[in-house]
């Protein structure tokens, strides 16, 4: 197909998505209106089991079995990077390349940020019941976080107190404790990913039951996701060098 | 006004289609791709926005009685965000391989190639 | 408040013209960022901090990272 057809093809198929979408929002209620039938079910919910983050509750609570799902996308794509990215032979044996100069003050400025980071992340995970938050959050903090340590110019490091291989399983565990919750929920004959466990009182750190756990599962899951993905685009471009075409 | 959260979300979204039709690199189009994306995200947060609403998370200055916005939509996009994220970095490393294995990124020499 | 939303409503559109516009994918991670900054304003707008924490961290950082790391593993040869 040439590029000119191609043009045409999506003027006149824009042109009609525009009009179709253009006809349904008419019919939407207006926007920023009162009326949210889904959202007065959802709190509804939310404060039934105690849990004081409506959108953590619906998550994992409400819509526990769409979050397995989406974490399966997840888990599914960062298998299919792993795989995608393999060193071949040819890059095996081409050395790394020579790191750049780093500023100073960038270095300790990375340093100072790490532990910071690294707490916040954990914060945003524990916190997820009551404050905006939760492992999908606070896993991905942790990631950007571990990473401030190539920011800070140091690769060798970055690969010694970043084993990928024990990410690489920690991933794994965090999807698998996730399953694992659900199936307790399927034995005690309350459905999967039902909320089965103590509920606690509404604002406490520990409230919501089942909430708190799934979001640390989710949390590890996330998290060592990201670090995982992360560290095969960074070898892809640093250590095996660029590519040699 | 009562439609310019709906209007934006549209015009982001054909705006990344649009951008997939004409690029001329992969990573361009998989760039594209997630501004589709993020139409989506505002598209469902302008349905569940509430004027003068809280934001749902209740606290000592949040009561369950106040009026909030919806968190059902706020819970399909914060987990979406996430998994995009991850999708995205499937098809950058698929480019990637293409890079590799054709020494191009350009899709219509792509399909010059396979003749 | 209406207003700030109004606005933001206005930035997003804008920054992601702006992504697409930028024919060079190198110089797309960065307006790509500045769409992940702009999204995170409008969703702390929309009353959604969740969303907009899960946004700031991959929106700009995360995903821009990726794609920089690609396109200079891709340039490396040529």
């Amino acid at each position: 197909m040439s590029r000119r057809v191609r043009m045409w093809m999506v003027a006149i198929a824009g042109a009609a998505v525009a009009v179709g979408m253009g006809l349904a929002f008419v019919d939407l209620p207006s926007f920023g209106g009162s009326h949210h039938p889904y959202r007065d079910a959802a709190i509804h919910g939310s404060v039934a089991h105690q849990t004081a983050n409506a959108v953590s509750a619906v998550n994992f609570d409400q819509r526990g079995l769409d979050t397995f799902g989406e974490e399966s996308i997840l888990f599914a794509s960062i298998i299919g990077v792993s795989a995608l990215l393999r060193p071949s032979k040819e890059e095996q044996e081409a050395g790394p390349s020579q790191p750049g100069r780093v500023m100073e003050a960038t270095r300790i400025l990375g340093y100072a940020f790490i532990p910071l980071v690294l707490i916040v992340g954990l914060d945003v995970i524990s916190h997820g019941v009551i404050t905006p938050g939760g492992g999908f959050q606070g896993g991905i903090i942790l990631a950007s976080g571990i990473h401030l340590l190539y920011v800070a110019g140091s690769y060798e490091t970055l690969g010694r107190l970043r084993p990928v291989r024990l990410f690489e399983h920690g991933e794994a565990i965090g999807a698998g404790a996730f399953a694992c919750l659900g199936i307790a929920g399927a034995a005690t004959a309350m459905g999967f990913l039902a909320n089965l466990i103590p509920l606690g009182s509404f604002g406490q750190l520990f409230s919501a039951g089942t909430v708190e756990l799934l979001n640390g599962a989710v949390g590890i899951e996330v998290g060592s996701g990201v670090i995982v993905l992360i560290a095969k685009f960074l070898d892809q471009a640093i250590l095996l060098g660029p590519q040699k075409s | 006004m009562s439609y310019y959260g709906y209007f934006v979300a549209g015009a982001i979204m054909l705006t990344g289609a649009v951008g997939i039709a004409r690029s001329r690199n992969l990573v361009h189009a998989v760039v594209c791709l997630s501004v589709s994306q993020a139409g989506t995200y505002v598209l469902l947060l302008s349905i569940g926005y509430q004027r003068h609403a809280a934001a749902p998370v209740f606290g000592s200055t949040i009561k369950p009685s106040t009026k909030v916005v919806d968190p059902v939509v706020q819970a399909l996009c914060l987990t979406d965000i996430v998994v995009s994220a991850t999708v995205t970095a499937l098809l950058l490393a698929l480019s990637l391989q293409i890079a590799k294995h054709h020494g191009t990124t350009d899709p219509d020499e792509l399909s010059a190639l396979r003749g | 408040m209406t207003f700030i939303v109004g606005a933001a409503l206005t930035l997003v559109l804008a920054a992601a013209i702006a992504v697409v516009a930028s024919q060079d994918p190198s110089r797309q991670a960065v307006t790509l960022s500045v769409l992940g900054v702009s999204l995170t304003v409008l969703f702390f707008a929309l009353q959604a901090p969740d969303v907009a924490l899960s946004q700031l961290a991959v929106g700009t950082a995360i995903v821009p990272l990726m794609v920089m790391l690609t396109i200079s593993k891709i340039r490396g040869g040529r």
